[in-house]
């Protein structure tokens, strides 16, 4: 069995208006310390994905298994990035981190935990910024914080929902090249949702392109064929790169239905 | 002369003189019982120069009498706080205790002061007591209903990073819930302190304490009726900057 092993979900919500099928019955499977995307149209079910493995939500059908224990409700050993920083705002960078750090690791004394969250901010470069409030920060620093946090919870595995969809472009591909080298450091098995074709590349081992909704399935696996550690730089002349993005433009253009 | 200067001063001032006049107006051709404002600052000066004097129980400066009716709202201020605070978060918590009290709570709220005091005195005998139950049982409401609003409104997003980092009751009550429902407990505050200030006056005119509305009433019995006009101008004053230190509180919660 898969560490993290996704079989057969479905969900549906009910609102006022009728109800909306998400999820028709995904699929996802990924073993410890791979990188994984999950890559679709905005609208078709990822961040609910995430919010399923991520126990926010529960499953109208099917399972979800990590590392041998089936997932019911939220926990940090399934940390999450999510969309819109979710930081605390009445909180320093410190205190957002140094509560994921503490929350895990309750039984450690205190400098040693302190050690830990200063290690996490000096991760994602913001040593300097340690006492500095969400709001003081750029929504590059801010999205790095709750990197930060995601990674502090020490989670077997991180969920990231969009992480940097909210953020300009130039920033985007700074905070992607640091995810890559944090990566490269710490080895986590991660799923990232996004919806940017390069950045699933760039990042992961392997790609499932998501069909838009409603009923959204995962198509099959896309392995990206590059070596590591990448440098965005080589990367889109390298003819790996060019058969990964081709497989998943291709994949998602054949089940867009005509409008 | 910029213009932040002329609105911010000038235009206030012309406002205020307005007034002045309309009032001297008023008094000198259609109410001659109403002092003007000069027959009002010369029968009052001695109340305002020597705000702190004292000849007897019910002729003290206006400076005592107004720090015995801040004693007696601050006693009831903070009783409506303490029991309104609690009253907010149990209201945005639990909706089986929203269903069973909010009815109950709209239907409380508007009860009037005056009707309040009677019931006061009738439940603890004694004036002040009734005064200070009068006073929490009318302020307590802003604060109650800002505060379940605030506990209501808190960002699902926050809920969730407490969720997922499955923090216990407490910690996600002090590290969550309370802070971000800060903000509307200090807007819930203010409007508090705004009405315990406007309650003061009727519960002193009716139990006859000593205090800004018991010396109103006093000098309303006693034909004084520039005293009367100094009462009022002072219940004004300190209303008026109580709610600004109140503003400045709430606005530093809000910038967090």
């Amino acid at each position: 069995m898969p560490y993290l092993a996704v079989s057969r979900i479905e969900k549906s919500f009910v609102t006022p208006r009728g109800t909306t099928h998400v999820l028709g019955g995904v699929d996802l499977a990924l073993e410890e310390s791979e990188f994984v995307a999950v890559v679709g149209y905005s609208g078709s079910g990822k961040s609910t994905l995430v919010s399923l493995i991520g126990g926010l939500l529960t499953p109208d059908a099917g399972s979800i298994v990590l590392d041998g224990v089936p997932v019911a409700g939220p926990g940090p050993e399934r940390g999450i990035v999510f969309q819109q920083y979710s930081l605390l705002p009445w909180m320093t960078v410190y205190d957002n981190v140094a509560l994921a750090v503490d929350a895990v690791n309750g039984a450690l004394p205190a400098p040693e935990r302190r050690r830990i969250a200063e290690e996490f901010i000096a991760l994602v470069n913001l040593t300097p910024a340690t006492w500095k409030r969400p709001r003081e920060l750029s929504g590059g620093m801010r999205q790095r914080v709750a990197v930060a946090r995601g990674l502090a919870m020490q989670p077997k595995v991180l969920l990231m929902d969009e992480p940097f969809s909210a953020l300009d472009a130039l920033t985007r591909a700074t905070l992607q090249d640091e995810l890559l080298r944090i990566w490269g450091k710490r080895r986590s098995t991660v799923v990232l949702v996004t919806n940017d074709v390069d950045e699933a590349i760039l990042l992961s081992d392997r790609i499932y392109p998501m069909t838009p909704g409603p009923g959204a399935v995962l198509g099959p696996a896309i392995e990206v064929g590059l070596a590591r550690p990448r440098e965005r730089r080589h990367m889109s002349l390298s003819p790996a790169y060019q058969k990964a993005r081709q497989g998943i433009v291709e994949f998602l253009r054949a089940c867009r239905r005509p409008r | 002369m910029s213009s932040a200067w002329t609105s911010r001063v000038v235009l206030p001032c012309l406002g205020i003189a307005s007034v002045l006049v309309l009032w001297a107006l008023v008094s000198q051709l259609a109410a001659p019982d109403l002092p003007g404002p000069l027959k009002t600052w010369v029968e009052s000066r001695r109340y305002v120069v020597e705000p702190f004097f004292k000849d007897g129980e019910m002729n003290q400066g206006i400076g005592r009498l107004a720090f015995y009716s801040l004693v007696r709202v601050g006693k009831g201020y903070l009783l409506a706080i303490a029991i309104g605070t609690p009253l907010g978060f149990l209201l945005g918590l639990s909706p089986g205790f929203h269903q069973s009290f909010d009815p109950i709570i709209q239907f409380l709220r508007p009860i009037s002061p005056l009707a309040w005091l009677p019931l006061g005195l009738v439940v603890f005998q004694k004036s002040e007591p009734a005064a200070i139950f009068t006073i929490a049982v009318c302020a307590m409401w802003p604060t109650v209903i800002n505060t379940a609003v605030g506990v209501r409104s808190i960002n699902q997003d926050h809920l969730n990073v407490g969720r997922v980092l499955k923090l216990s009751r407490f910690k996600m009550l002090t590290k969550i819930i309370v802070p971000a429902s800060l903000p509307y407990m200090f807007t819930g505050y203010r409007l508090s302190l705004g009405i315990a200030w406007l309650v003061i006056v009727a519960a002193e005119m009716l139990t006859g304490t000593p205090g800004v509305g018991g010396f109103l009433w006093q000098e309303y019995n006693s034909l004084v009726y520039s005293h009367i006009i100094l009462s009022v101008i002072t219940i004004g004053a300190i209303g008026f900057v109580l709610d600004r230190l109140m503003g400045l509180v709430e606005a530093h919660f809000k910038t967090t």
